[in-house]
Formats: structure tokens, sequence, C-alpha cells
């Protein structure tokens, strides 16, 4: 019996323990679907509802724009390298709720889902990367929302040129995909952490608010002071949206240096991140 | 020729109790490295403890299950029993792989498709029809495999006319029909069922395990069943495994499985000797069993079998005005009826009195039931009375696949007889 057995081949083992980069990835794809269920439901269940539906991810854009340019360009004063403040200030913010929805969201997934991954089972990277995804279509309105102010711009009564988008355009999908990927890292990092240390969970809500003043949001990094300017750029967002600038509007400090670090650093994170959170997924159940 | 589909080997899986963390962050680092990064078994598990939960344990870590060994073979349909904290439920979550385990392995051949709850993933806002393609991916269903079975998913719950309707508005009922509907139609080798029957109406129940009965008989595939509904367990299952304390108490047919996992209740007692308490001035009472007609008194009752007490006594004097009355009480302790011997005419005679009597088939309903024992002199005095005497229990017999599984309403169901012309 037990060699007839050991003889079979069998389909799966589960076990305690295996190799640390046994990513089931192609589990991950057997369950493509639910990735794209799962994102039409965020869709769906986001503007069921509500009037005016999927207008809000327009209104939270809008709104922070008015604030930071009366904030920041009119009361403080702060430099927009030469480009219309509200421009200015939409790009940066554009990309930075990419990343920080990706981030934020990314971060409570087990605590989120504890009851579905309590009961079944599928690969649980289904989970964030529907949340990547989901938060794509988000961004995706905004950056809209920013192309519709850009012809605003260009076409009112007093044509503004002091903007033009530029051959880093090409860059855009890999900005996009290292804006998604470092939040996603980054994200599911922290939401292995939390199953555990719950307080990390307070630490990530007003962490990522901070982290946007070290970001070049509502600053570009030509203005930047001398003595803070290699902290910020170690930032590796920064990068990421001074390209994004350099690309919609043609302003920012782009470099394939710095492109080339937000990179190299979103790669790491995402690698650490994967590995770490399929180790917790494993047994989270138990702790959570 | 046997075809092992699932086979466990050596499995364990320890909980932590209490406060979770060991203590200190610097302690938590070792251990995640030792186990995480290294692959290790934990240096800070204890080995050797069972789970007893009555027992107050050495360390804060407890064996859930402890070096479990079995193997399924395919088509098998497989009753897991035991009582609340035995393990079952770590088992389902090991099998279908919500946790991992400490130590050992399971080894599956094809797709296990698990139901440790219904609706799982469900979205209140998404329609029926919306939530049956989420629920079925959740539960690794791939989107056309879905499409092609929808109308059969549609008509199995029985909700079409609100199929397009958001399941928030559905009452309970209905959430739990398509609920089950979408499990129902998995395309899987292995299906792993807990205690679905819980929910649901009388009509639901009879269609749930109609459905599995169908897919374990009909499509010969593999299903583990964990319920504490016996009569489900034993019309659906053909072998049980019964658990207790993280440890493997039984693997065998079914019926001796549930018969010794029902036997192993402490509480009830089929058969009670007395020693000289019972020695009184008039009488000496030996014994007091209960069995099925033909059987030991080691035998489970079940709802089904005719019933027979029996009673041994001494008489001392040459008086034959005695007799006994037998009073039978509910768990509650309400008294359901009284009998004793008087009507039919019998004698206790003086010296050793074997008195039986046979309660007709399939008389009693399940539940606990206590006997109280009178011996009455001359019809009117009581000269000895002891409450509750006796406890036992009725258990659920084997009923057909579709039938109704839970308790009829009341204590008795006496068979009538009847005619129809």
């Amino acid at each position: 019996m037990k060699n007839s057995s050991q003889s079979q081949d069998w389909d799966l083992v589960i076990k305690g323990h295996t190799s640390l980069f046994d990513l089931k990835f192609k589990d991950l794809w057997h369950y493509r679907d639910l990735l794209l269920l799962l994102v039409k439901r965020d869709f769906v269940s986001f503007y069921k509802q509500t009037i005016l539906g999927p207008l809000w991810f327009f209104i939270q854009p809008i709104f922070t724009t008015i604030v930071f340019t009366f904030v920041f360009g009119t009361l403080a004063g702060i430099s927009a390298d030469g480009l219309p403040h509200q421009l200015f200030y939409l790009a940066g913010i554009t990309s930075w709720n990419y990343f920080s929805d990706c981030l934020t969201k990314t971060s409570t997934v087990f605590k989120d889902n504890a009851n579905i991954f309590g009961k079944v089972y599928f690969p649980r990277l289904i989970m964030p990367l529907s949340i990547v995804v989901s938060n794509l279509v988000r961004f995706g309105v905004q950056l809209l929302l920013l192309l519709l102010m850009m012809l605003y711009f260009y076409f009112s009564p007093i044509p503004n040129t002091s903007f033009h988008i530029t051959n880093g355009i090409f860059l855009f999908p890999l900005l996009v995909l290292l804006m998604a990927l470092l939040g996603l890292g980054m994200g599911l990092i922290i939401t292995a952490a939390t199953t555990k240390y719950k307080d990390l969970t307070f630490l990530v809500t007003f962490g990522v608010q901070l982290l946007m003043y070290a970001t070049t949001v509502i600053y570009p990094l030509s203005a930047a002071p001398v003595a803070y300017k290699k902290y910020i750029e170690l930032n590796p967002m920064t990068g990421i949206i001074e390209a994004f600038r350099y690309a919609f509007l043609g302003k920012g400090e782009f470099t394939v240096w710095s492109i080339g670090y937000s990179t190299l650093v979103t790669v790491v994170i995402l690698f650490f991140g994967v590995i770490i959170f399929n180790r917790t997924e494993k047994n989270f159940v138990d702790t959570i | 020729m046997s075809h092992p589909i699932i086979q466990v080997e050596d499995l364990s899986k320890a909980y932590q109790i209490g406060q979770i963390g060991t203590g200190t962050i610097s302690r938590d680092i070792e251990r995640f490295v030792i186990t995480k990064i290294l692959g290790k078994e934990d240096p800070f598990l204890k080995i050797g403890e069972t789970n007893d939960r009555s027992l107050k344990g050495e360390s804060d870590i407890v064996w859930s299950l402890k070096d479990i060994n079995f193997e399924i073979q395919q088509g098998e349909a497989v009753g897991i029993i035991g009582k609340n904290g035995a393990g079952k439920s770590t088992l389902l979550k090991l099998l279908s792989r919500v946790t991992s385990p400490t130590t050992g392995q399971i080894k599956v051949k094809g797709r296990i498709a698990s139901l440790l709850e219904v609706g799982t993933g469900f979205h209140p806002e998404l329609s029926g029809r919306e939530n049956i393609y989420l629920n079925g991916a959740i539960l690794g269903m791939r989107k056309k495999e879905i499409t092609r079975k929808l109308d059969e998913i549609i008509d199995f719950s029985g909700v079409e006319r609100y199929i397009d309707t958001p399941v928030k508005r559905y009452s309970s009922g209905m959430y739990v029909r398509l609920a089950f509907a979408v499990a129902a139609h998995l395309e899987s080798e292995i299906l792993i069922v807990d205690e679905v029957l819980a929910v649901g109406d009388a009509e639901f129940q009879k269609k749930c395990l109609g459905k599995m009965g169908d897919i374990s008989k009909g499509q010969g595939r593999t299903v583990l069943f964990v319920s504490h509904n016996m009569a489900a367990v034993k019309s659906l299952c053909s072998r049980g495994i019964v658990l207790e304390n993280g440890l493997i108490k039984k693997i065998d047919t079914v019926e001796n499985a549930v018969g010794y996992y029902l036997s192993g209740d402490s509480e009830a007692q089929n058969q009670i000797t007395f020693s000289n308490a019972y020695d009184k001035k008039e009488f000496t009472l030996h014994q007091i069993s209960i069995n099925p007609v033909g059987s030991t008194s080691d035998t489970v009752l079940d709802e089904y079998q005719e019933i027979e007490i029996n009673t041994a006594i001494t008489l001392k004097e040459v008086d034959n005005s005695l007799h006994f009355t037998y009073v039978l009480n509910n768990e509650f302790g309400e008294a359901l009826f009284t009998f004793s011997h008087t009507g039919s005419g019998l004698k206790l005679h003086p010296g050793l009195n074997k008195v039986k009597c046979v309660l007709p088939k399939g008389f009693l309903n399940i539940g606990s039931y206590f006997l109280s024992f009178y011996v009455i002199e001359n019809a009117k005095k009581t000269i000895f009375v002891e409450k509750d005497i006796m406890t036992f229990n009725i258990q659920e017999g084997e009923r057909a696949i579709g039938s109704w599984m839970g308790k009829e309403p009341g204590f008795i169901k006496p068979i009538f007889d009847w005619s129809i012309k």
C-alpha cells in the first residue's frame, strides 16, 4: 500500500514547510478570473446607491487641488516649477493617490479579508493584486481629469503654453507599474506584519500622509533646499512623480538614474513583500 | 484495488493559546528566522501534549491534531465525527488549505472544493447573478465554467425571480439556497463539507443532503463530511473517522464509528448494577438495563429499534401485593408517561424476578431520557422511589438520503394502525 501510493503522482502536497520561493504562480494564473470579478465587485459596490456614481472619483482630486493651490501656492507661495499651480498639484496628487491607495488598501488585506481567508483557499495574492487593479480604474479616471485640465489651460482665452507633453510619455506605462508595485510591495510587508503587530495599522494611516510631504507632491524637486535634496531623492516615489510631471507637463528633474533607482527599490521591496506575504498567508488565520 | 485520493501522513497542528506573541520582539525574530527563513520546526513548541481542554496544560501550545494518519479512497464518503474541540474543524481547515500543518503532510489527487461555510465572499450590493460568479470564482471555478452551469445553478437555488436583485434584499433562506447552489455545482474530485446542514429549513436540508448523496454515490466523487447530525452522517457516509482530543480514536464503517462515538457519552449508561445500596427490607434491587431487543446493553439505542427494559429484583417476603411502576422523564425533567406491569395481570413471585418490558419499535423519539423507578404496595402505597435512576439516549437511526435529517417534534412517535380505503 505504502509503496503503491508513493509511486503515484499527487496533484497537491499540503505541508507545513515549503520553499521560500514557492510562490504558486500557477495557482495565481488559474484564479485570474477571480481577480477580474473582484475588481468588478469593488467598482460596482463603490457607486451602487450613490447619485453621482463614478463622478466621486473626480471630486476628491478636484477639492484637494483647490486647497493645495490656495494653501501652498497662494498662501505659502511655494514654487510650481513655472507651471500653472492647478496642473502641478493635480499631476502630483493623481500619481501620489494611486501609490498611496495601493499601499493603504493592501496594508489591511489580511485584516479586511480574515473572514474569507478563514473559510476558503485561493491564492491570497489575488486579493492585493485585485486592489491594485481596482485602483487603476480610479487612477485612470483621475488621469482623465488631468488631461481635461491640460486641455482647458491650453485652449483658455489666455493660452498657457508653459507646459507640454514630452517624449517622457513613453515611460508612462513603466511609471504606472512602478507606482502600483511599490505600493503593493510596501503594503504586502505591512499587512504581513500587522497580523501580529496591530500597531502598524495606525502608523500607516498618518505615515502615508507624512510621506507625501517627503515626496515632491506639493513642491518641485528643483525647489528643495540643497541640504535636504538628497534625502528627498532617496524616496523612490520622488523619481516616479518627477518623471510623471516631466512626461505630462515637461517640467521635473527626470534622469535615467533616478528612475533606475526607483525601479531597483521597487523590485527589491516587491520581492520581499511577496515572499513575506506568502509566508504569512499560510498561518495567519491562527493569529489574527 | 484501492486508489487513495487523499493520504494524510503524521499530520499535526499546534495552536498557541492565551496571548499571541511569544513575549519579546527578539524572540519573535529568532522564531521567525528559524521557522520562516530556515524552514525548520519551531523550537518554542513543546512536543507531546494532547489537546484536552479540561486539563491544564504545561505550555501555551495545544495540539489540535497530533500525528494523524489515514487514507481516503476514490469515491468514498467519509464522515468525520467527534465532540466540539476534537480537531474536526482543524482537520478540515488543513485539508482546505486555509491554514497549514505544523508537521506532517497531506497528499491529494485532484481538486479540492471545501465548503466550510456557504456564501463566502458574497457581496450584499451585488445581484444574485453577480454573486454566483464571484462566489464561484472564489471557490475555484473559471468564469466560462460558471457561465456553462449558470442556468442549472439558478434553477437549483430556486430564487430565479430575484436573480438580478442585490442579495442584501434576500431573505436569509434565499441567501443560503443561492450560496449552496453555487457550491453544489463545483466540479471537483473532492468535496469537503462542514455542517452546512445547520442552516436552512427542512426542505433545504433535504435538498442539500440529496445533492451530496448524489455527488458521492451518483457521480463517484469523494466527500468528506463533518456533522453532529448522526443521522445525516450515517446515511451519507460509508466510513467514519472518530476524533478525540486531536487523535484518531477509530476508523471504521460508519455504523461502528458512530456507535463508538455515541457510546463514549459518559453521562448515559444503559445498564446499572446496584450494590447493597438497594438492599431493602422487602426486596433487593440488582440491576436495571436498557437495550435493543436481542442485543446487549452496550449497544447504542436508536429511534427505530424495539427496546427492552430489564429489571432484576429479589423479593424477600411471600407477598404478592408489590408491583413496579416506571416514570419516563424527558431531558427537561417533564414526565412523559408512567407505565407498570399491573395491567398485564402478571404477578411478582418470591425470590429472583427478571422483569422485562418491551417498548414497541420506533416508539421513542431521539433524545435523552431519565427513568424513575417506584415500588408500590397494594396499588396505593409507595414503599420505594428512586428518581432518575438511570439515563439513556436514543440516537438517530439511518435514514434515506433526501429525507429530513433533523428531529421531529415530540418525545414519542408511536406507530399506529393505519388504513386507507
